[in-house]
């Protein structure tokens, strides 16, 4: 325990003493939440729109007024013919355009069915479908209202899947996803590099010359990492809540909870690449191509795991962050329990067991 | 005659096909300064490694401090102190940090570590650099450190893998005065070196070339049979034979 103590508080002072590095593991998550939170906005704001229709009606009218509403889009009037339409939008003056069919209202009063039509420009094809998908989802939402106050079955036909997410704040899929990128650049890249280091400044003979039991050693240089991550996941935590307004609707016990997991998964990660590498700059080559790219590209923190081809979401369950997200979403956007976010936390629990397992196989008592 | 604390025979490391050490037998008396000589890629270190309990041998066997290297190498680190050849303290650490951090290593008490770091400190004449970082003291004050460090938990055996390297022979003069001292406390040294005027401070010394100890003793006796002035010579006549160049 002495030992232990003694070896910690080194690890702590060599973090202290290196405050460029302070500075980075500090000041990271600050950054990547103000980012991606103002800077790379993911949303489309602004997307301008005009309502084609020959028959207003109490139906029409209706929804014409919700989108007129809405903050996201600018709402320039009607047209009067679709000439004039397709004229505007080749002008480049418009980003969609709503199309309702004649006589709305009776039609869907009558066969229970009504087309509207809506034209995305999509010059810029993410801009364009967002734009689409924001107005279907204005339109989802006006025939639910309707449903509940006539009692007639009718249909627009729209899929909705943002039932958490209404407005589709980017807010909500990047905070997860930062979590999962700082910690695992946290406690792989830096314990791994810890760990190296030593190996390659000689002092790790050093240690394994003196009583020092190799456990003892790698438990304690894992500790101040573990807090420093943790430290980090509150700041996002506080950021996000107060500066960028994502609600923390689930249990937070259980969201610090399943970060502690996650933290536990990424530390033995970082330690697995230190029995495999001897350089520093190998380690943290090794650990930005196995970690830190597979949580951009694969864990659904940019791009959606259900949009990507089935060998990629193959490929994707093998990354520990994709789990990670889809925990977080789920207890902390979502504000599911254990009941439902079990699988992921099971996942992440097993990957953390065989990881340790790996490094305890592969940890040398002796040199060479 | 004293009481043997290391005790190898047959000692052997194979990395592949290239065999670094190759069979080598001698033994070291306690408080004998045991100088182990060689030179680049001789195999100096990775015997010394073996010794320590750091590297595994492939053949052979042998006892330090009355451990068997194989199976006891757990009990042999809590009886030596090791200096590698690559630095061997925290840079970033202050002075009193690294002591501090070692001692406690070897599971010395605060109040023996803090007693003893006072009495270093002074010994050492290095009071008012308590609270430097290590990395701002020059290369032969780092060195000398080391050396306390090595010996702070009282060891009966010091292993010190070429600690006067690169330093200037006025340091290297205080450095031996230090083991000379850790001696006379009755600590084995068992020191590698390529400087051959720090060999003639050596109670005895072996000569390693291509992974064989190809002379072992005293060196005014080593001087005589190989009829030399100095061990500079001794070392030339023996080096001459080696296959293995430099690395």
């Amino acid at each position: 325990m002495k030992q232990f103590i003694a070896f910690v508080k080194k690890e702590f002072r060599h973090i202290i003493r290196d405050n460029r590095t302070l500075l980075i593991i500090l000041g990271m998550p600050v950054v990547e939440i103000l980012l991606f939170g103002f800077a790379v906005n993911m949303e489309v704001q602004n997307i301008r729109v005009a309502v084609y229709d020959p028959t207003p009606d109490a139906f029409t009218t209706g929804i014409a007024e919700r989108i007129r509403q809405n903050s996201y889009f600018n709402y320039r009037g009607s047209v009067q013919t679709m000439d004039e339409m397709e004229e505007s939008m080749r002008k480049g003056e418009l980003d969609l355009a709503v199309v309702f069919q004649q006589n709305f209202q009776e039609e869907l009063v009558h066969s229970g069915e009504a087309d509207v039509q809506l034209l995305s420009n999509s010059s810029d094809p993410n801009r364009g479908s967002i734009a689409a998908t924001y107005a279907t989802a204005i339109i989802a939402g006006f025939q639910r209202e309707q449903t509940d106050l006539i009692q007639i079955p009718f249909q627009i036909q729209t899929e909705n899947r943002m039932i958490y997410n209404p407005l589709m704040k980017s807010s909500y899929m990047f905070v997860p996803g930062i979590m999962g990128l700082v910690l695992m650049i946290i406690c792989t890249i830096m314990t791994s590099v810890s760990i190296v280091r030593e190996k390659e400044r000689g002092t790790m003979e050093v240690l394994l010359a003196s009583p020092l039991k190799q456990g003892t050693m790698i438990f304690a240089k894992t500790i101040p990492y573990m807090v420093i991550s943790f430290i980090d996941f509150v700041i996002i935590l506080l950021l996000s809540y107060f500066v960028l307004d994502v609600p923390v609707n689930g249990s937070l016990l259980l969201l610090f909870f399943v970060a502690i997991l996650y933290i536990t998964l990424t530390l033995s990660y970082g330690l697995t690449v230190s029995t495999l590498v001897d350089k520093q700059v190998n380690a943290v080559i090794f650990s930005a191509i196995t970690a830190m790219i597979p949580v951009l590209m694969l864990s659904g923190m940019i791009f959606p795991v259900d949009n990507m081809p089935g060998a990629l979401q193959a490929l994707s369950a093998i990354v520990p962050a994709r789990w990670f997200i889809e925990a977080v979403r789920k207890v902390m956007i979502q504000g599911l329990g254990v009941t439902i976010a079990w699988k992921e936390m099971l996942v992440l629990t097993g990957m953390t067991l065989f990881l340790l397992g790996v490094t305890i196989m592969k940890t040398k008592k002796r040199l060479e | 005659m004293s009481k043997k604390v290391i005790e190898v025979f047959n000692l052997t490391k194979k990395f592949g096909n290239f065999t670094a050490v190759d069979r080598i037998s001698f033994d070291v008396k306690e408080g004998e300064i045991f100088g182990f000589l060689g030179a680049n890629g001789a195999g100096k270190t990775t015997a010394m490694q073996m010794l320590c309990g750091i590297s595994m041998p492939t053949a052979g066997e042998g006892t330090v401090a009355g451990y068997d290297i194989i199976k006891e190498n757990e009990r042999i680190k809590r009886n030596i102190g090791y200096m590698s050849q690559k630095f061997s303290l925290y840079e970033d650490l202050k002075v009193w940090e690294n002591i501090r951090l070692f001692g406690g290593i070897y599971g010395l008490s605060d109040k023996t570590i803090a007693e003893k770091t006072n009495e270093l400190l002074k010994q050492l004449d290095f009071e008012q650099e308590r609270n430097t970082l290590v990395k701002y003291l020059p290369l032969g004050w780092k060195q000398k450190l080391a050396f306390s460090v090595a010996i702070f938990h009282e060891p009966r055996i010091v292993f010190l893998d070429e600690p006067t390297g690169g330093v200037d022979p006025a340091m290297r003069r205080q450095f031996w005065e230090m083991i000379y001292d850790a001696a006379d406390r009755g600590i084995t040294v068992f020191v590698t070196t390529h400087y051959m005027d720090e060999a003639e401070y050596c109670n005895r010394v072996s000569i390693m070339v291509d992974g064989r100890i190809d002379a072992l003793d005293t060196p005014a006796e080593l001087r005589r049979r190989f009829s030399a002035d100095s061990m500079d010579e001794v070392f030339r006549q023996l080096a001459r034979k080696a296959k293995r160049g430099d690395q």
